[in-house]
């Protein structure tokens, strides 16, 4: 007894799924109504259409940026070294140079560390006087924020609370850094001061540094590494000022 | 964990689902770079087998996460589509200009299925697989998205809006 002919089957037929029994069968059910053969063979020439319409997107180079997705976070062994035998030997300007933009290799973490109250320091400058876009995703999308840039960075990372300290999260951005994707999280006190914190992700993982202070012009910075994170403090406050806070956001983000 | 080059062999693949998922050349490759920022974050979780439907189940939430998120992927009217003037260069340039704008009249999850099963020729248990659906369900919302499409067509063959517009 032949089964009959179900909408699953006109689907299989389409997409050329049937055995040659089966398929048999339907030819025969479909003859039977010129509608039938009109819808399925509108339904067979739409699927021509699709394949053959969006065949050439196949052929098109793959954009630069999708292809460093893929291949940015692993450096090439030829350039660590290499990096290495410039920062070891020659200690020249431009070995410090290159071995500091190679820094993420792992190759050397003293000079990313040396640059990083300069970087944040900037960061500060740049984003804290913004009136109108200080923040690339706002505190009231925290959620999003962190789970954003924990992808973007590729580590956890966590949100200090400021506010026993005066200080509001008002959001917090994407940022460069020699290491790759980096952020920074602004908070602001009733005064409307700002206070800024830099995190960079180091792929060496395990160091772990005392706290140190710098003078950035009259941005203050607390720096400190802490597992696989990078992190700087500041703000145009006294080192007084400043020291507490720090404290503050290494005892809640320190694993 | 795959290869850097077994994921960029997939990428191609992935821009054209993306493109027809979206409509649109950027927001197809923006959701691309977050598909494969997602499968290399969670890289250690693949066990060697289809990378490409893997890959597939990965794009499909994002996608949903996205069209949840911002509400924007949703079905658009032609009315709010844009109107540019379509210069007759490429025949089937056109031909994908005018797919694409049908495309969108389908509900993303009738495209999404759509798409699987005829431009990735997935296999419709695997098309229920990546989407987390029955297969019964990837069964109906193929009919509606066939049956839609042939309406859409059939209406857009009639009086091609391209035609209109450059009238």
């Amino acid at each position: 007894m032949r089964h009959p002919i179900c909408e699953d089957d006109l689907h299989a037929w389409v997409d050329g799924r049937l055995g040659a029994a089966r398929r048999g069968e339907v030819n025969t059910w479909l003859a039977e109504d010129p509608s039938r053969i009109e819808r399925v063979e509108a339904w067979r020439s739409n699927a021509e259409a699709l394949r053959s319409g969006y065949a050439a997107l196949l052929e098109e180079p793959i954009p630069a940026r999708l292809r460093a997705a893929v291949v940015r976070r692993k450096p090439l062994p030829a350039l660590r070294f290499a990096a290495m035998v410039a920062w070891t030997t020659l200690g020249t300007l431009t070995g410090a140079g290159l071995g500091y933009h190679l820094g993420q290799s792992g190759s050397s973490d003293v000079d990313t560390l040396a640059s990083l109250p300069h970087r944040a320091a900037v960061a500060h400058a740049v984003y804290a006087p913004e009136i109108r876009h200080p923040v690339e995703v706002s505190a009231d999308q925290e959620q999003h924020l962190v789970a954003w840039l924990t992808k973007r960075l590729g580590a956890p990372v966590k949100l200090p609370d400021l506010h026993d300290q005066g200080f509001a999260l008002l959001g917090g951005r994407l940022l460069p850094t020699p290491d790759g994707p980096g952020a920074q999280f602004m908070y602001e006190n009733d005064g409307g001061r700002r206070l800024t914190l830099y995190l960079s992700v180091r792929d060496d993982g395990a160091a772990t540094t005392a706290f140190r202070y710098a003078q950035q012009g009259d941005v203050g910075v607390f720096y400190w590494v802490d597992g696989r994170f990078a992190y700087a403090l500041s703000g145009q406050f006294g080192r007084d000022t400043l020291l507490p806070l720090a404290n503050s956001v290494y005892h809640q983000i320190s694993p | 964990m795959f290869s850097d080059d077994a994921l960029l062999a997939e990428i191609p693949r992935l821009r054209r689902y993306a493109r027809g998922l979206t409509g649109d050349a950027t927001r197809a490759d923006d959701l691309v770079q977050d598909t494969l920022e997602r499968a290399l974050l969670k890289g250690r979780l693949w066990r060697p087998g289809n990378l490409r439907a893997w890959l597939l189940t990965m794009m499909h939430n994002v996608f949903v996460n996205q069209y949840r998120a911002s509400g924007t992927m949703d079905f658009r009217p032609p009315e709010d589509l844009p109107e540019v003037a379509v210069r007759p260069q490429q025949t089937d340039a056109i031909e994908l200009r005018e797919l694409e704008r049908a495309l969108q009249q389908l509900s993303p999850e009738q495209r999404e299925v759509l798409l699987l099963v005829t431009l990735e020729d997935m296999s419709y248990e695997d098309t229920a697989h990546i989407l987390g659906i029955p297969i019964g369900t990837v069964m109906s919302r193929l009919s509606r998205a066939r049956d839609r499409l042939r309406q859409v067509l059939a209406g857009q063959s009639a009086a091609p809006d391209y035609l209109k517009v450059v009238k």
